[in-house]
């Protein structure tokens, strides 16, 4: 039964022209400049800016998204992700540098910026009194979409967010998960060629983060662009084709997650914890053992290509950690590199 | 509003996909163009939708509101206050007299909810605003829209107090039914330049009940309501001139027993009533667009 609604979805997005497009791009890597109305970019972004009085919360950051990209903005909270989300959402004016979305300036097309995105913001803003299916409805309605295509639309999107048996529901009878999945089907019903999804799991728990990857994920295989913005690193290794790393408004770094991992970490890490009182002290001990050591207050990383062998140097020299662990780099690593701090602070 | 035909005006994008979904939704120009020029409409039909969930209590307020008063006021106190002759109040009885005012002032302590606690909920505690700000709507539009839907519930409120009115025998004249409308602008005129400074507030501390408290009790008292204005001393009769009640509830005089007065204060009401609307307007648009912006 989903299957067939996930395939009425699919046929009902607009994939097409963004497939298309997909298959015309030129290299992601292409540096940034002019260009014509019919790039194959949706998103082109030249030292954007925001300021805040003397807070400088988006500093000089240039970005490019071809279509059907799952494209992330990875970094703390306070980084300048969410600004830049709201500049991308035509709701947000920047202070300078240049913008555009669908080949059009949303501080000048605002409307028909906003017409081609669907928005799940960082706060569910769902319409409490009103019922489930209603929510759809009315939010449709600001599209100028008639009720015969909204009606159908909206139990198409409630079967995609697995909603169907909540229809008639209140909001606010609805959990955490359900609510943002209310959310996503919302942004979903004018058929948006851009989702732009700002933290779309922080506060769920595990299963409801994987059910809403998992449709994202189908999202993402019809073709639609995903702008995404996230504290957590394995959301961003799911479901991102590329990255930017910010922090403090600026770009540290750029490239798919496996690339970003490969140029600034080492295949695995060994992990040891010493206790908190030696972690800082026993660093100095450990000299020479993998590529680069990082002692943290709780523990000590060392980066290496085979832990299991750094971890032996490490028993060698008569050293024995409380706990050792050895895994693979993530992003997380990426980013301590990069910033010398951790991501979830 | 809508016509089905524009809808297969829709977006011919070719591909695959084209020709096989029967529902497709149309072009983001096609809305873009739809919501610059019917935004705030598609924004007021979410308020009502919403106000429909106390609609029983609209009506309710509608029509216990009137009945409760006229009986009380216009019944009750009507005997005593008559027994002092009815010269003071212009020849007609003490209901024919309060009737203008109670629908006057009940539309504008319409305003002083519809105004306030929603726009506060709209910016802050729900945040309801800021759902429609990412579709194509702009914040004047979102305004504009809680606007229209107020003035709809100002409309529909005031027909059923005046109906209840016109069942007391409190509207002798043929032109009684335009305190709907007085009613309505007064209700606007009074209720925009609050929804401005409601739009203002990032704090709840209190200013609401404050409001209510402070200018919307005495401008009630002291308009002119229960008794002629002149009546009152110089010393706080200003209350009456600042206000939208005793404004509204001339005009409401005058075309409910033809309450006689010159003309050209008959136009200084209208006038008063419509500065201060538009007024309203101007600073909650301003304010609206500034907030959301940021």
């Amino acid at each position: 039964m989903a299957g067939v609604f996930t395939k009425r979805l699919f046929h009902s997005l607009r994939a097409s022209t963004t497939v298309v497009l997909v298959s015309e791009l030129a290299s992601k890597d292409a540096p940034v400049g002019s260009h014509a109305a019919a790039a194959p970019y949706v998103i082109t972004a030249e030292n954007l800016t925001k300021r805040y009085g003397d807070v400088v919360a988006v500093d000089g950051i240039s970005f490019r998204v071809p279509a059907g990209e799952a494209f992330g903005l990875l970094g703390p909270n306070g980084a300048g992700k969410s600004t830049t989300m709201k500049m991308i959402g035509g709701v947000s004016q920047r202070t300078s540098g240049s913008l555009s979305i669908m080949g059009l300036d949303p501080e000048q097309h605002g409307p028909e910026v906003r017409a081609h995105l669907g928005v799940v913001p960082q706060q569910d803003n769902l319409d409490e009194e009103l019922k489930v299916r209603d929510n759809l409805l009315v939010y449709g309605r600001y599209f100028g979409l008639p009720m015969s295509y909204l009606k159908p639309k909206a139990d198409e999107l409630l079967e995609f967010a697995q909603l169907s048996d909540k229809a008639k529901s209140k909001v606010d009878a609805l959990s955490g998960g359900m609510k943002r999945r209310l959310t996503i089907a919302r942004s979903l019903i004018n058929e948006p060629r851009i989702l732009l999804l700002d933290e779309p799991t922080t506060g769920l728990d595990p299963q409801a983060r994987h059910i809403l990857w998992d449709r994202l994920f189908r999202l993402k295989e019809q073709g639609v662009t995903l702008i995404l913005t996230t504290h957590y690193m394995d959301e961003a290794e799911q479901l991102c084709d590329r990255l930017i790393v910010v922090d403090k408004g600026k770009i540290m770094a750029e490239g798919s997650p496996a690339s970003l991992i490969r140029e600034y970490s080492t295949r695995e890490v060994l992990e040891l914890r010493f206790g908190s009182e030696r972690n800082a002290s026993v660093g100095a001990e450990l000299g020479g053992i993998g590529e680069r050591l990082e002692t943290l207050p709780d523990r000590v990383l060392i980066y290496a290509h085979d832990g299991e062998a750094a971890l032996e140097q490490v028993t060698s020299r008569g050293l024995r950690p409380v706990t050792s662990l050895v895994r693979r780099s993530s992003l997380e690593d990426v980013f301590l590199r990069l910033t010398g701090r951790s991501l979830v602070d | 509003m809508i016509k089905k035909a524009e809808l297969t005006q829709a977006p011919q994008t070719a591909g695959p996909t084209a020709g096989t979904g029967t529902l497709r939704a149309h072009a983001p120009e096609v809305s873009a163009a739809r919501a610059r020029r019917w935004g705030a409409f598609y924004y007021a039909e979410q308020v009502l939708r919403v106000m429909k969930a106390y609609g029983w209590t609209i009506v309710m307020y509608g029509v216990g509101q009137p009945v409760a008063y006229l009986f009380a006021m216009g019944v009750g106190l009507a005997t005593l206050v008559q027994a002092n002759g009815a010269g003071a109040f212009g020849g007609v009885s003490y209901l024919t007299f309060i009737a203008p005012a109670l629908l006057i002032s009940a539309a504008v302590m319409t305003a002083a909810n519809e105004f306030t606690f929603p726009v506060m909920d709209g910016f802050k505690w729900r945040r309801v605003y800021y759902g429609p700000h990412a579709s194509p709507l702009t914040p004047e539009q979102i305004a504009g829209g809680q606007i229209i839907a107020v003035t709809v519930r100002f409309l529909l409120q005031s027909a059923i107090y005046f109906a209840v009115v016109a069942l007391f025998g409190a509207s002798p004249g043929a032109w009684g039914w335009v305190s709907i409308l007085i009613a309505t602008l007064a209700g606007l005129s009074f209720g925009l330049p609050l929804m401005a400074y409601a739009a203002t507030i990032k704090e709840d501390r209190g200013q609401f009940a404050m409001v209510m408290r402070f200018i919307v009790m005495p401008l009630f008292l002291f308009s002119g309501t229960f008794f002629p204005l002149d009546t009152l001393p110089l010393g706080v009769r200003w209350i009456g001139w600042i206000s939208p009640i005793w404004h509204g509830t001339e005009l409401g005089r005058v075309v409910s027993y033809g309450y006689e007065e010159e003309p050209w204060l008959t136009i200084v009401h209208l006038v008063f009533l419509l500065v201060l609307a538009g007024a309203g307007w101007v600073l909650t648009k301003r304010q609206f667009a500034k907030r959301m912006a940021s």
